[in-house]
């Protein structure tokens, strides 16, 4: 009989670890592309340019230097950032719905946020206050209502909320939503790019201030997600099961969809629809540290980054000087993972 | 201890629980029965907020709608008759998510008292030595006991099961129920259980509470209530017949 001992949290040595390989593999990101850098020659320009921050000098100049500072770092924070959130979305919801194969895309979250950001786009909506910020606050409302319209929806056929609920749900909500993107498309034939750009999902040419907005997400959505990792344990043994052991279910279920569209909406706002990273990530992380969401959610943060950097080294490389768009690859991968989750899980029941 | 009155559960125009009230005693065992349909897991549902109803449930004379989750669960302990598990929890993770309403913050549940209780719960219940085991490599009867363990862990004085030995062999079945009957001989201690066995009903209980389409058909030691002019008209058949005849099968 298999006998699993782990800790309950994450040991310091162990978030050394995923820390080191994540740094790894950041290191390699920004080194390779269409034009390969040494990794010393790019480690001394990320040390220059972070002495030359602190001192408050302008940031070392030089082509190397260029094409790091400028376009790679961005880029690759971006990514990093980017694959954590959604790779903790993911998590989260497949604790709060007790089902492995909830994910952003899964349900049709991305889809939603998306046709949220292409509305903005085609009809110019924009906020008072927040003049910049159209397209996010539209994915993030989008992302929201998506989740409560189709968890309502899957409620109503199945109060068990089962994985073929989900997985049907989540497929005919996606299809609508790609017939008002047609829509769209058809009355709004200027914006066609925009609306491709946010079906397909890329973070090419991504800026710091990008960077710092999907940086900032992270930090209050993933924040208030991390602190619900013991209420999450017992979600994922069921709803039932959460009440009966004191969890004030409403407000966490609350608490955790308001996180999730937050950092979904934020996410796709950067980047598009990047499919796929919320399910495959927790998945193979789980099968390493185990379902406890203590354990569980940090190692999915640094899981998701490494996953979405290697993806997006992979659309950058793979067809060079040509771009893959970076959606287009996590899709590839994450289909071949649904097929063997969904595979197990049927066969395990 | 508990008091139920005028409890009310409608599921759209049906009537599911109708103006039940009934008390349960410190120190008792409180068997709910009645037929498929009869509204007996609706009840215990409702009396752990787990569906919306009309009435009034209290504990201890506090209305138990008013009291925070957690408080309750300190108070009401539940067990289920199934729960699916979808991940691999060991025993000892499940067992520790019962000292949830004891403990708070992200870094909670290492206390001495958690410690202490889930220590406790594990042996009582014999699942300490499968303590580092996947809770989806468990047997039905194992996996009980896991829930089992986790409710003692959870340290109420009130617990509400339902059914909880429906789908298991006889083994498990004395098992589960000789460890909730010396859980209950400890002082401040209550148990109100849904069971279809009449004969665990009579074995066990001290007050029986007779259900028929959701009301309330007779209440009292299981002597005065499983006898044949409560049972027969309820159950539509010589319940006393029946189970003697399939006892004679043992002579």
């Amino acid at each position: 009989m298999a006998k699993k001992v782990r800790g309950d949290h994450f040991s310091p040595w162990e978030y050394l670890l995923f820390a080191a390989i994540a740094g790894a593999v950041f290191c390699v990101s920004v080194c390779l592309g269409s034009v390969n850098i040494a990794l010393q020659d790019t480690l001394s320009v990320l040390g220059s340019a972070l002495q030359a921050l602190l001192r408050g000098e302008p940031p070392p100049s030089g082509l190397s230097a260029s094409i790091i500072l400028s376009i790679r770092l961005p880029r690759v924070l971006c990514v990093a950032i980017t694959g954590a959130a959604l790779s903790l979305a993911g998590g989260a919801m497949q604790g709060l719905l007790k089902n492995p194969l909830a994910d952003g895309s899964t349900l049709g979250v991305s889809s939603g946020a998306a046709l949220g950001a292409v509305t903005s786009i085609v009809f110019g909506i924009r906020f008072p206050g927040l003049p910049f910020a159209g397209t996010m606050v539209m994915a993030v409302l989008f992302a929201f209502l998506s989740l409560m319209l189709i968890l309502t929806l899957a409620f109503q056929l199945d109060h068990a909320l089962s994985t073929n609920t989900i997985i049907l749900v989540g497929v005919i909500f996606s299809m609508f939503v790609s017939s008002l993107m047609s829509i769209l498309i058809t009355f709004a034939a200027d914006h066609i790019q925009s609306i491709t750009f946010w079906t397909m999902g890329s973070l090419q040419g991504k800026s710091y201030q990008d960077v710092a907005v999907v940086a900032v997400a992270l930090l209050v959505f993933g924040g208030a997600i991390l602190c619900l990792a013991r209420e999450l344990n017992a979600f994922a043994m069921g709803e039932d099961n959460a009440r009966n052991i004191g969890v004030n279910v409403r407000q966490v279920r609350l608490t955790v969809l308001i996180a999730v569209s937050g950092l979904i909406g934020v996410c796709v706002s950067i980047g598009g629809t990047i499919g796929f990273v919320g399910l495959v990530t927790p998945h193979m992380v789980r099968l390493i540290v185990g379902p406890n969401h203590r354990r569980l959610l940090p190692a999915s943060l640094f899981g998701g980054a490494v996953f979405l950097m290697l993806a997006d080294l992979v659309a950058r490389t793979l067809l060079s000087p040509a771009e893959l768009p970076i959606g287009v690859v996590t899709s590839l991968v994450g289909a071949v993972v649904f097929v063997l989750i969904f595979y197990r899980s049927r066969k395990g029941a | 201890m508990l008091e139920v009155q005028n409890l009310t559960v409608r599921y759209g125009e049906h009537t599911v629980v109708d103006h039940l009230s009934f008390p349960a005693e410190e120190g008792q065992w409180l068997m709910i029965v009645g037929p498929n349909g009869a509204g007996k897991s609706t009840a215990l549902k409702a009396i752990t907020q787990g569906t919306a109803y009309e009435g009034t449930v209290s504990f201890r004379g506090q209305d138990v709608r008013r009291m925070k989750p957690a408080k309750l669960a300190r108070c009401i302990g539940v067990l289920l008759q199934h729960n699916p598990v979808a991940y691999a929890f060991t025993v000892e993770e499940v067992v520790e998510m019962g000292r949830y309403a004891h403990t708070s913050g992200f870094l909670a549940g290492k206390a001495t008292g958690d410690r202490t209780a889930v220590e406790d719960a594990l042996q009582r219940t014999g699942m300490a030595e499968h303590r580092h085991q996947s809770v989806l490599t468990l047997s039905g009867g194992e996996l009980q006991r896991t829930f089992l363990a986790q409710v003692f862990a959870q340290d109420p004085q009130l617990l509400l099961l339902d059914e909880p030995t429906n789908h298991l062999d006889l083994v498990y079945q004395k098992q589960i129920f000789s460890l909730i009957a010396e859980w209950l001989k400890q002082p401040g201690r209550a148990v109100v259980s849904v069971v279809h066995d009449l004969s665990l009903a009579k074995a066990y209980g001290d007050r029986v509470l007779l259900l028929d389409n959701g009301k309330l058909a007779a209440f009292g030691t299981p002597e005065e209530v499983l006898s044949p002019e409560h049972l027969n008209p309820v159950y539509q058949m010589d319940v006393a017949a029946w189970m003697r005849e399939m006892l004679s099968q043992w002579t």
